[in-house]
């Protein structure tokens, strides 16, 4: 691990602003990423500002009758809200989903949005990454590459890493709204479907951040109702990241919502997939994946993925 | 690529080299890192963290990136925490942090300031076990040891998370009282890896406890 000063900060403006003016820092929260990325020397920040104790552990009810979460909840407290659990209990289901007791006890909402891939050639500094290393080349994309876990869509010539989080996918089906404040003390509001970019030819960039911008909360709309699941599919039944996760709201005259993890840079929907939900899962994946540009080794996650909604929509 | 024995050789000149020697190659391993980067910290790489651990006021000095499993195991000399990835994946390092059990192996101690962490040695003694030791004893929840402090400290802390309504991937009605299964059991220890494969014997034990109702009373 690189050497690096600390610091508290003392509320998100003012860590915002710090965060700006000093080349190479990085906010910490939980750090469960963060810090492992470090000690990998993929991570090599100079100074760490810590936004814990800033006033954004609460979770509070909105005008609207949505709920607004601190960045700084962790996953289990939100899992474990009561107002999660019974109105929006795709993100708890979500939530719990991924990593381990351990981990969802230190791990931050805005930190699980902004964790880093596990692309196994992102990970190992020995291999060629643009997204680590810009410009070194993609590992995954050469000839007898481990791809089985990677993205199928979204991807590019690039990059074809995805974005590891289960919570962030239902809170795109919830159709969250992610609240930042800058470096210079201005606040803005950020659809969940803007904040994640996809890697074009730089897959280095990986939101619509700027620097120093610090995430204060995620707003949840008003509760929609209807059935809400959430299916992760994985090589082991717990403690594992998504071959496919599906995030799904139907309502009982058929419409609804469905995202996708495990499969893209970002959390994965479109509207256009939405609107054929009461045609069935086939119809469904065939707008929400048109485009999929697979490898040989991860193209039965287009297959998966059609499979599972089946599963949940309990059609044959 | 060398033959096998100059590897056997340097390991254990390594191992065996003394302070001076040792000193001197981390002195070089940090020269090659600061000569790979222009970057230096913004400020001062080092921190005084005043925490509590298992009942006593501690204070120490670390290097910022010293991690909180290190401070324990190098600097308070409690060893009873076990360090197997360092990388936040096999749970060997599971501690408890103001009543809650996280990895301290991905925690950097400089963050601690204030805290309440509670290990191994914190819960027993040989003499006066807690619940979850004794019933580990009972059932062989174990072979070669070194993952049980985790085991154990995370058990004890599943117990609570179950009684105080922390929902898993396997829990049914969301908004019912959690059941104390075999399957929620399992689910919530995956984050605590056992190499000799003592799961059965570790779900008994911790079945044992948990029906008992005594086990982390006073977390």
């Amino acid at each position: 691990m690189r050497s690096f000063s600390y610091e508290r900060a003392v509320d998100p403006a003012q860590a915002a602003a710090r965060a700006a003016e000093i080349p190479d820092a990085k906010f910490i929260g939980g750090g469960t990423n963060l810090l492992d990325l470090m000690k990998l020397e993929i991570e090599t920040p100079i100074h760490l500002i810590d936004v814990r104790d800033i006033g954004l552990t609460e979770i509070t009810e909105t005008e609207e009758g949505g709920l607004r979460i601190g960045a700084q909840v962790t996953n289990t407290d939100l899992s474990a809200d009561s107002r999660v659990r019974r109105d929006y209990p795709v993100l708890t289901r979500a939530i719990a989903a991924g990593a381990s007791g351990q981990i969802r006890n230190k791990a931050t909402t805005a930190g699980n949005l902004l964790q880093r891939t596990r692309c196994p050639y992102f990970y190992d500094p020995a291999q060629p990454c643009n997204k680590r290393a810009p410009g070194s080349g993609c590992g995954a994309l050469t000839e007898g590459a481990f791809s089985r876990q990677l993205g199928v869509i979204g991807t590019s010539e690039t990059c074809i890493a995805t974005h590891p989080s289960d919570m962030a996918v239902a809170m795109r089906a919830l159709d969250a709204v992610v609240e930042t404040v800058t470096p210079n003390g201005m606040t803005r509001r950020i659809a969940i479907e803007d904040l994640h970019v996809l890697p074009g030819q730089t897959p280095e960039q990986e939101t619509a951040l700027m620097p120093g911008e610090l995430i204060t909360h995620v707003v949840l709309p008003a509760p929609v109702g209807g059935q809400q699941a959430y299916h992760k599919v994985r090589d082991r039944s717990s403690y594992a990241f998504a071959l496919v996760s599906v995030a799904l709201i139907q309502q009982a005259d058929g419409t609804g919502a469905v995202a996708l993890g495990g499969v893209a840079p970002k959390p994965w929907r479109r509207a256009e997939a939405d609107a054929e939900l009461p045609n069935g899962s086939r119809a469904v994946m065939a707008r929400l994946l048109e485009g999929a540009s697979p490898t040989e080794e991860n193209a039965f996650k287009l297959t998966l993925a059609e499979r599972t909604l089946a599963a949940m929509l309990k059609e044959g | 690529m060398s033959p096998p024995i100059d590897f056997v050789i340097r390991r254990r000149t390594f191992l065996a080299g003394t302070a001076a020697g040792a000193l001197a190659a981390g002195l070089t391993t940090q020269a090659q890192a600061q000569s790979q980067t222009a970057k230096s910290p913004a400020g001062p790489d080092t921190t005084t963290v005043r925490l509590t651990v298992n009942g006593t006021a501690q204070e120490v000095t670390v290097d910022n990136r010293t991690t909180l499993l290190d401070v324990l195991r190098e600097d308070l000399k409690l060893t009873g925490t076990k360090k197997g990835c360092d990388h936040g994946q096999c749970g060997a390092c599971t501690c408890t942090v103001n009543g809650s059990r996280v990895n301290s192996c991905l925690s950097l101690a400089v963050m601690h300031e204030g805290d309440e962490v509670e290990t191994i040695e914190g819960i027993g003694t040989p003499q006066a076990m807690d619940p979850m030791q004794t019933a580990f004893v009972k059932f062989d929840g174990f072979q070669c040891g070194y993952c049980t402090p985790g085991q154990i400290q995370s058990a004890r802390a599943v117990i609570e998370e179950i009684r105080a309504g922390i929902p898993s991937h396997v829990t049914g009605d969301l908004n019912s009282e959690i059941q104390i299964t075999d399957e929620e059991i399992r689910e919530r220890m995956s984050g605590n890896i056992c190499r000799c494969g003592a799961y059965a014997n570790i779900l008994a034990a911790i079945t044992e406890v948990a029906e008992q109702g005594t086990a982390g009373e006073d977390i």
